[in-house]
C-alpha cells in the first residue's frame, strides 16, 4: 500500500474493477449468470456423502499425480513418444510460442482452427501467430463471441458469460459479414457455426488444450460440448496440444472420477457431450485423424510453484471454475477486472506466483477470505490459506514467490508492529481501548480508512464502556 | 478436521466452568453483546470466567500478511486460560482463527503444543448453547419477523450453520425469513472493506437488498464484524431494520 512505486504493466485491480462495478448492465449479467451456475451445481452434488466420497478421491489422485510429478512427466513423455505424440518442453511462453510456430512454418500454415485452451491465453497465442501473419480462429462459440469482440475471456470455462444475448446479437451483426440481425439464440449458433465449418475444412494446424494427459498410457483427454474440441483435434493434418505441465494423472482409472467432478463443477453436467482421449496420430488404414501430433508441455512457473509445498497445490486445479461461479468478488466485478488469463479466486492465487507479485500483488486482497471456494473446490484446493501466504510473501523479502517483498511499506509494517505491541500487553491494550472507548467517536469521518468506511456506511460507534470495564464492574470473575 | 475442512468439536459433558473471549471488536464495539453471550451461559449453571489479560486473536495481522505481529498478539491470550475449561467466543471468525489458524501460525513454534491445546478448547457461541448446553429457551418478547445473516467463518470454519437458527426457531413468537442468499458474504472482509471499498460496497449493497425483501424488522448475526458492516450500511441508507448479534436478541427476548 502507497508509498512504494510498482512497476504494474497498467494492470490495476482496484482501478479495473472499479470501472465494472460502474456497469449495471456487466453487474445483472454476471449476478444471474453465476446465480444460474451455483444453484445448477448444487442439484449435481445434492447427495453430501457422495460429493464428500468423489471430492476426497478427485483430491486424492491430483495429489498422488503432484507427489510424483517429475517422475510422471518422464513416463508420459516415453508414452506419448512410443504412441507417435511427439512431446516439446518449453520453459516460458516464449519458448512455447516459438516451438508453436516453427511446427507452423514447417508445414507452411496459414490458417489454425483453436479449441479452448486457457494455456493458449496464458500464452498469448493468437496475438503471436497473428504477428507472423497465421490466421488463429477459436472455434468454441464464447471464444469465438470473445476473438470476434477483440476482448479476452471473462472466465476460463464460459468466456463470454459476461455478454447477454442482445450484445452477441449486434457483435455478430457488425463483425460478420453475412449476418442479419436477430437474437435467436439457435439462429446466432448456426450463424457461427456456418463460419466455423468452412475453417475446419481449410485448416492447415488445429491446437486445442488438453484436460488431463495420462503417464501410464500417453492419452491426452479433452472434454467439450460442441464438437469443435473433436473437429480441432482430428480434421486438420497437424494438431498441437498445449498443457500446463501440473496436468498430468498417472493412471486411465484415474480420468473418471477427475472428470466427473470437473464437469459436474464446470457446467452442472454429469458428463460433456464429447470426451475425447487422443491417443496417436493416424495410424496405416485409419480414415480420419491428424498425420502428427505434438505435445507442448508449459512450465512458466510452475515448476517454482512445485517446489514450495504449500503453494504446490495451486498446482491441483483442474480449471472448473466453479470457485469463479461462487466468488462473491468475481460475481460483483467480472472476470475482465482482473486482466489476467486466469480471473477468480484461482487466478488470484495462480497469476502472482506465475507472474509475480510486483505486477500482481494485489490479488491476493481481491479476495474477503470468505471461503466460499474452498467450501465447493472440487479438489479440496485451500485457496484462502494460499492468498494469506501470497499476502505475506508480498510484504516479505524472500525467495519463495517472484516478486517477493515487493509490495513491503514501511508505514504498514509500522502500523502493525505498533498494533501487536499494544495488542500483546494487556496493560497497553487495556489503556488504548479505554481512550478508544472515551475519545474514539471523536474522530471525524474524513479520517482516512474511515472516509472509505462511511462511503456507504454509517461511523463505527465505540461504546462507552469496554467489556473489559463492564465486566470488572459486573464482577466476572477473572481467573 | 471434517470431510469440508471444518471444525470439529468432540461431544463433551456439560463443564462446570468456562472461559469468555469477547474478542476485541466486541470490547470496543459490542460489549453488550458479549456481556448478554456471559449472561446465556450463566444462566445455564455455568460459571463464567472472563480473563482481564485477554486482547485479540490476532487475525486482522495475519490475513494482512503480518503473521510475526499476529503471533505475538496469539501469544500474548496463551497465557490467561490455563484451566482446562472449554473456551466460548461469540463471533464465528475468530473462533475460527483459534481453532483452525492458530496450529498454523503457532507451527514449528516452541509454544506449538500449548497454542494447539488452547486452540482445541475453543467454542463459538451457538454452538456450546445447542451441542454442549443443550439450551431450551422460552420466548417473553412479543411478535416479530427477523432474518438472519450467517457468518462465512462461522458457517466454513466452524462448521456452524444450524445452531443459531435453531436457537432463533425455539422463540415462539419470532418468525425467522431466511435470505435468497443466506450464504453470501456480506463484504466486510476485515481490512477488505477499506482496502477495496467499492466491491465491499456492492457486496453490502446486495446484501442490504437481500434483507430489505424478506421484510424483516431485525437482522441478527453471530459476528460483530458482519454486524458493523451490514448494519452500518443499513444505518446509512436509513432502512428500519436494526441489526442485532444473536446474544444480545435471545437475552432481550428470555430475560423478561
Amino acid at each position: 500500500m502507497g508509498e512504494t512505486a510498482l512497476k504494474t504493466n497498467g494492470i490495476n485491480f482496484a482501478k479495473a474493477s472499479s470501472a465494472a462495478l460502474q456497469d449495471q448492465q456487466l453487474r445483472g449479467n454476471f449476478r444471474r449468470a453465476m446465480d444460474g451456475l451455483m444453484s445448477k451445481r448444487a442439484v449435481q452434488f445434492a447427495d453430501t456423502a457422495e460429493w464428500n466420497g468423489v471430492r476426497t478421491l478427485g483430491a486424492s489422485v491430483r495429489l498422488r499425480a503432484l507427489s510424483k510429478l517429475p517422475e510422471l512427466l518422464e513416463k508420459l513423455e516415453a508414452n506419448c513418444t512410443k504412441n507417435g505424440i511427439q512431446v516439446h518442453w518449453a520453459s516460458t511462453t516464449d519458448e512455447a510460442n516459438a516451438i508453436v510456430l516453427s511446427i507452423m512454418q514447417r508445414v507452411n500454415a496459414k490458417l489454425v482452427v483453436k479449441g479452448k485452451s486457457m494455456v493458449s491465453e496464458e500464452m498469448h497465442l493468437n496475438a503471436f501467430l497473428e504477428k507472423h501473419g497465421i490466421e488463429s480462429l477459436e472455434s468454441d462459440l464464447g471464444e469465438y463471441i470473445v476473438q470476434l469482440d477483440e476482448a479476452m475471456p471473462s472466465h476460463i470455462i464460459m468466456p463470454a458469460i459476461h455478454m447477454n444475448t442482445k450484445q452477441i446479437a449486434h457483435l455478430f451483426k457488425q463483425k460478420i459479414k453475412e449476418a442479419e440481425y436477430t437474437e435467436d439464440v439457435a439462429q446466432l449458433t448456426d450463424l457461427a457455426r456456418r463460419v466455423l465449418r468452412k475453417k475446419f475444412a481449410t485448416a492447415d494446424v488445429g491446437i486445442s488444450g488438453v484436460n488431463m494427459a495420462v503417464a501410464e498410457t500417453g492419452t491426452l483427454c479433452l472434454v467439450e460440448n460442441e464438437g469443435n474440441g473433436r473437429m480441432s483435434t482430428t480434421v486438420p493434418p497437424v494438431h498441437i496440444a498445449v498443457m500446463g505441465l501440473e496436468k498430468v494423472v498417472e493412471k486411465l482409472e484415474d480420468v473418471p472420477p477427475v472428470i466427473s467432478l470437473l464437469t459436474r463443477s464446470a457446467t452442472a453436467q454429469p458428463i460433456t457431450t464429447y470426451v475425447n482421449m487422443i491417443s496417436s496420430p493416424r495410424k496405416e488404414g485409419e480414415k480420419d485423424g491428424p498425420n502428427e501430433i505434438h505435445l507442448v508441455i508449459l512450465d512458466n512457473g510452475r515448476s517454482a510453484i512445485y517446489a514450495d509445498e504449500e503453494l504446490r497445490n495451486t498446482l491441483r486445479c483442474i480449471r472448473c471454475g466453479a470457485c469463479m461461479n461462487h466468488c462473491p468478488v468475481y460475481t460483483k466485478v467480472g472476470g475482465h477486472a482482473y486482466q489476467a488469463p486466469y480471473p477468480g479466486p484461482i487466478g488470484s492465487i495462480l497469476m502472482p506466483q506465475v507472474e509475480g507479485l510486483e505486477t500482481r500483488g494485489e490479488l491476493p486482497h481481491a479476495c474477503t477470505m470468505c471461503n466460499a471456494c474452498v467450501e465447493i473446490c472440487p479438489v479440496k484446493i485451500p485457496i484462502v490459506e494460499i492468498m494469506g501466504r501470497l499476502r505475506s510473501e508480498a510484504v516479505h523479502p524472500g525467495d519463495a514467490v517472484k516478486g517477493a517483498g515487493s509490495h513491503a511499506s514501511k508505514a504498514e509494517a509500522m502500523v502493525w508492529k505498533g498494533w501487536s505491541m499494544t495488542y500483546a500487553s494487556p496493560l497497553a491494550y487495556q489503556f488504548a481501548t479505554a481512550l478508544l472507548a472515551k475519545l474514539g467517536n471523536a474522530a471525524p469521518a474524513s479520517l482516512p480508512l474511515l472516509k472509505e468506511w462511511t462511503n456507504v456506511r454509517s461511523k463505527p460507534r465505540f461504546a462507552n464502556r469496554t467489556l473489559h470495564a463492564l465486566a470488572r464492574e459486573k464482577g466476572i470473575p477473572d481467573v | 478436521m471434517t470431510h469440508d475442512g471444518t471444525i470439529s468439536r468432540p461431544a463433551i459433558e456439560r463443564p462446570d466452568s468456562v472461559y469468555f473471549f469477547g474478542t476485541c471488536l466486541v470490547d470496543l464495539f459490542y460489549p453488550e453483546a458479549g456481556m448478554a453471550g456471559m449472561d446465556l451461559l450463566k444462566r445455564q449453571g455455568v460459571r463464567v470466567v472472563f480473563p482481564q489479560g485477554q486482547s485479540c486473536c490476532g487475525q486482522p495481522a495475519y490475513n494482512s500478511g503480518y503473521r510475526e505481529e499476529a503471533l505475538k498478539v496469539a501469544r500474548a491470550q496463551l497465557d490467561y486460560f490455563p484451566g482446562d475449561w472449554p473456551i466460548v467466543v461469540p463471533s464465528g471468525s475468530c473462533a475460527g482463527m483459534m481453532s483452525k489458524h492458530w496450529p498454523d501460525l503457532f507451527k514449528g513454534e516452541p509454544d506449538e503444543a500449548r497454542a494447539r491445546q488452547v486452540a482445541s478448547r475453543v467454542w463459538e457461541l451457538t454452538q456450546f448453547l445447542v451441542q454442549v448446553l443443550k439450551v431450551k429457551f422460552e420466548d417473553q418478547g412479543p411478535p416479530v419477523k427477523i432474518t438472519w445473516h450467517a457468518s462465512c467463518h462461522a458457517q466454513r470454519e466452524m462448521g456452524v450453520t444450524d445452531e443459531p437458527k435453531a436457537l432463533l426457531r425455539q422463540l415462539a413468537n419470532v418468525e425467522l425469513v431466511e435470505l435468497q442468499r443466506e450464504k453470501e458474504c456480506c463484504g466486510f472482509g476485515g481490512t477488505f472493506a477499506v482496502r477495496h471499498p467499492e466491491i465491499s460496497a456492492a457486496m453490502v449493497g446486495d446484501k442490504v437488498a437481500d434483507i430489505e425483501n424478506t421484510g424483516a424488522k431485525a437482522v441478527v448475526s453471530g459476528d460483530c464484524g458482519c454486524l458493523m458492516n451490514i448494519s452500518g450500511a443499513l444505518e446509512a441508507g436509513r432502512k428500519p431494520v436494526r441489526g442485532v448479534h444473536i446474544a444480545q436478541f435471545l437475552k432481550e427476548r428470555t430475560h423478561g
